[in-house]
């Protein structure tokens, strides 16, 4: 079982303090992997919201190629994050050439494009960076979007935090979002570490889906380029979470709807039961069936925990206004936020939602059985 | 036989009949019950003379013989009189004296149950026991990495769509609109298949109809059963259990007069419509109901003359192409309930299914297909329909399954898988194994008359006489001197019990696999086999 600790600040963090409370953590995850969002971005980026910016990890042959192809599109660097690592990996981490977090500016020719156009293009590129490293073996890219920096890598979460000198105070961020990996693959494949992105959509969980397959056909079928990959049973909830609000034009609360909807008897009852029971049946193939708790991210930076059907998975919010915090354990909690009022920490159980919206006043709690808001 | 009776190229032996009867001639007590049950009159009273051998102690006395009569069993070897393996002779037997025993090699009967040029007619099902669907294995088994469920005691909603469902996006846009909705059941994945009034007696309709009424009442089960090519009963038709029943309209119409002329008096809408356009048992064949079977009741309910066979013609008449036949149907059988019904074809398995299948793909009035394999059953049809038609459920089933997937349309358009489910006892897993495979639900009948009426059919050839109407357990028996063997009531309690434990056996076999908030339709992932040739055709795990 893996941990999960998500971070969310009105004051930017950085990372560290997530891997440390993952260190806290550590008798729930192996230390075979480690995966971090961060977003809201603090330090330099701060200045370039809209700039995409590119996360992955490249070999010195892939840097080249990935200049020419981006320069070939008409992107420039604007700013980048040079992460110095040693010579000599800790054990446990393989040896790479290059972590890269660079800010691009956009083609000129980009200047007019109406958002959705400039948002498709960009996980075009994400893509088709990412079949261009496949073929050579010589880039993983998680991510090329604004405000966004992915950082995933083989190991242990702190050693590896440690190694890469993420503590550099360049690198910090309002929403932070970390996953201590209990590998369950023999071979580990970076792209199958949380947490998973797509178009400003995050999230990470922490279980086994077992109506994977299924999940993954119905997917693939939607027509949405960036509805692939899938090395990880996990990877579909982003994308249902994306399919929810972007395809379905919904909200956060009717997310759990779709993966985990209510029994026929309670849809009877529920004030909004007839739209329930037509979301329920249209969009059966996005079901999950296993024990999973989800801590998820939108674009607006609304964080969110939910769980499955069963709360099969531990998870847990605390915090006080400003500074909140989704953690798997209550001593990961602790280590971030050791002086909250613990008697407000929210254990969400198989009918919740816990949400965290962009003005991190407090923790919203949407209820399955209780009416959805109004659709704008 | 007799020393002057004529050999002749159909004269047989006891040894060239499918089935011997051994009879003991200790026991018997030539009560007689064994002859008056048998339904083929293969046995008959049997009066045999036999030579003693007497020998006296005393050496002076000559030896002599003596002839002897007794009575007892004898066995007809007339082809029209065969045994057909039903055991009645020993079931009613007090003694136990008398049993029928498989040939141990294949009989010569098969060569002469032609004769006036008539080929074999039968009931029952293709004589082929095994299938590949008891082969597949569940091995994607819930173990450290995400917890197994437990199937008595956490929540289970196994349903299924039976209905068009519309892309996502689409049914939002026509929620917001207020536009037509197609319409869907949410019903248990366990259907009745189509077996007519007319093909069962009444005691078992009866009691299939009182079990599934029960099932949904009291059991909070939402069973359907389909009615089969044959109209359905007036009362019925007129009641609130019209709601658990599929109408079937077939080839031959039957029936329909009577159902149309009830509509404007339904008090609910039925389940829904299912067009037959082919059967398992009998691909490419019509229904057929042989003139034994239709006496006053029935010639009276399906609006035909008493007395006549009834073969429904292989096609709907009125149709002359795939367009026609499907979309005017669909679209004339949803016009009739005003687009408040389902309506879906039923075909046979055939390599010609994605054609019928990518058809409905594009008519939106198309509410499911159901498709029939190979091993479905019959009341009445030629031999070698039965035996060399059709297609195996299997394979056809994960084609057209995995074509939707191609298309994206594996939430909109249900299959049904029927024929052969649970022909070796195994119903749950043979049904699980279909829904792994993609298909939405499954229909049986012959699992049904099996568990629910003590049917004695088999896959080696034996009883298989529901065409004539002489059905041993009165199961597929119009005569009222059969039928009342069955009891209705029993039939109702035994349909529920096979319901309520193929529920418990279904949660057994998909908990452990994690899964239990929605029917595991399409999860390929969770089966193997130990067949390479049929891994690799089904797209599931090869294990050994």
């Amino acid at each position: 079982m893996c941990r999960l600790i998500a971070i969310t600040s009105d004051t930017p963090q950085s990372p560290m303090t997530a891997l440390n409370a993952l260190d806290v953590m550590r008798e729930g995850h192996d230390g075979s992997g480690v995966g971090l969002c961060l977003r809201d971005l603090g330090g330099p980026l701060e200045e370039m919201k809209d700039e995409p910016i590119l996360s992955g990890i490249f070999t010195e042959a892939g840097i080249r190629r990935l200049d020419g192809y981006m320069i070939n599109l008409g992107f420039l660097t604007k700013y980048k994050i040079s992460i110095k690592i040693p010579k000599v990996p800790p054990q446990g981490v393989p040896k790479r050439d290059m972590y890269l977090i660079r800010a691009y500016e956009y083609p000129e020719e980009w200047a007019d494009m109406d958002r959705e156009e400039k948002e498709a293009r960009l996980v075009n590129i994400r893509l088709a960076l990412q079949d261009m490293g496949r073929e050579n073996q010589d880039m993983i890219v998680f991510s090329f979007w604004p405000d966004t920096i992915m950082i995933k890598e083989i190991g242990d979460p702190l050693t590896v935090g440690k190694y890469l000198e993420l503590g550099n105070e360049k690198l910090n961020a309002r929403i932070i979002m970390a996953q201590g990996r209990q590998n369950t693959n023999y071979a580990i494949d970076l792209y199958a570490c949380h947490p998973f992105f797509i178009q400003g959509f995050s999230t990470m969980t922490n279980g086994e889906n077992t109506a994977f397959v299924p999940i993954r056909e119905y997917l693939k079928s939607r027509g949405e380029p960036g509805y692939t990959g899938f090395y990880s049973d996990s990877e579909v909830f982003v994308h249902i979470l994306h399919y929810t609000l972007k395809h379905l034009g919904l909200g956060v609360e009717a997310y759990k709807h779709v993966i985990t909807p209510l029994q026929d008897g309670d849809l009877e009852s529920h004030p909004n039961g007839d739209f329930l029971t037509h979301l329920k049946r249209t969009c059966r193939k996005l079901i999950i069936d296993g024990p999973n708790c989800v801590i998820g991210l939108l674009p607006d930076n609304t964080m969110f925990m939910t769980q499955d059907r069963k709360k099969l998975r531990p998870g847990v919010v605390g915090g006080q206004s400003g500074t909140w915090v989704f953690s798997s354990e209550v001593c990961g909690l602790d280590y971030v936020l050791p002086g909250r009022d613990k008697h407000t920490d929210f254990q969400p159980m198989h009918l919740d939602t816990a949400v965290v919206r962009p003005d991190r006043r407090e923790v919203y709690i949407c209820k399955q059985m209780k009416r959805l808001p109004r659709l704008h | 036989m007799q020393a002057n009776e004529k050999i002749t190229p159909s004269t047989l032996s006891l040894k060239d009949l499918p089935w011997q009867i051994d009879w003991s001639r200790d026991k018997c007590t030539l009560c007689g019950q064994c002859t008056a049950a048998c339904p083929v009159n293969a046995i008959e009273l049997g009066v045999f003379r036999k030579r003693i051998v007497e020998t006296d102690i005393n050496a002076a006395t000559q030896p002599g013989n003596v002839y002897k009569v007794y009575h007892g069993i004898r066995q007809r070897t007339d082809p029209a009189y065969h045994c057909v393996g039903c055991a009645m002779c020993a079931m009613v037997c007090p003694n136990d004296a008398i049993m029928p025993y498989h040939s141990d090699e294949s009989d010569k009967l098969r060569f002469h149950l032609n004769r006036g040029g008539q080929a074999e007619r039968r009931g029952g099902r293709r004589n082929a026991p095994g299938g590949v669907l008891d082969q597949i294995k569940f091995t994607r088994i819930s173990m450290l990495t995400d917890p197994a469920l437990d199937a008595g005691r956490h929540e289970f909603e196994m349903r299924a769509l039976l209905g068009r469902i519309l892309p996502p996006e689409e049914n939002m846009q026509r929620v917001r609109e207020h536009g037509w909705i197609p319409p869907v059941r949410e019903i248990y994945p366990l259907i009745i298949g189509g077996m007519s009034f007319g093909a069962l007696s009444p005691p078992m309709w009866e009691g299939l109809q009182m079990g599934v009424a029960y099932l949904n009442e009291e059991m909070g089960m939402p069973v359907r059963i389909s009615t089969g090519e044959g109209g359905c009963p007036p009362r019925l038709l007129r009641s609130r259990f019209m709601r658990y029943v599929i109408l079937q309209i077939a080839s031959g119409y039957f029936g329909w007069d009577e159902i149309i002329h009830a509509i404007p008096e339904m008090k609910v809408d039925p389940c829904a419509i299912e067009i037959k356009y082919g059967q398992g048992a009998k691909p490419g064949d019509g229904g057929l109901l042989m003139w034994h079977k239709v006496n006053d009741l029935i010639s009276a309910i399906r609006g035909v003359p008493k007395g006549v066979s009834l073969p429904s013609p292989p096609t709907h008449q009125t149709k002359y192409s795939i367009e026609e036949a499907v979309a005017k149907m669909i679209q004339s059988m949803s016009m009739a309930w005003g687009f408040r019904v389902p309506v879906y074809p039923k075909i046979s398995g055939t390599s010609t299914s994605l054609a019928v299948l990518n058809n409905l793909s594009r008519n939106p009035y198309a509410a499911g297909l159901a498709i029939d394999g190979e091993d479905g059953g019959t009341g009445a049809a030629y031999n070698v329909s039965l035996d060399h038609m059709g297609h195996p459920i299997a394979s056809c089933l994960r084609d057209c399954y995995l074509n939707l997937v191609k298309l994206g349309q594996q939430n909109e358009i249900p299959l049904f898988a029927g024929g052969g489910i649970g022909k070796n006892g195994n119903l749950a897993a043979n049904a699980a194994a279909l829904i792994m495979l993609g298909a939405s639900g499954v229909q049986v009948g012959k699992y049904v008359m099996q568990a629910a009426a003590g049917c004695l059919g088999s896959e080696t050839r034996r009883c298989n006489i529901c065409n004539i109407g002489l059905c041993p357990k009165g199961i597929t028996s119009q005569d009222p001197r059969l039928y009342r063997r069955l009891d209705a009531e029993d039939v109702a309690q035994r349909v529920v019990d096979m319901y309520v434990s193929f529920d418990t056996e279904l949660r057994k076999i998909v908990a452990p696999l994690g899964r239990s908030t929605t029917l595991p339709i399409g999860m390929s992932d969770a089966l193997g086999i130990a067949d390479k040739a049929a891994a690799d055709r089904l797209q599931i795990q090869y294990v050994v």
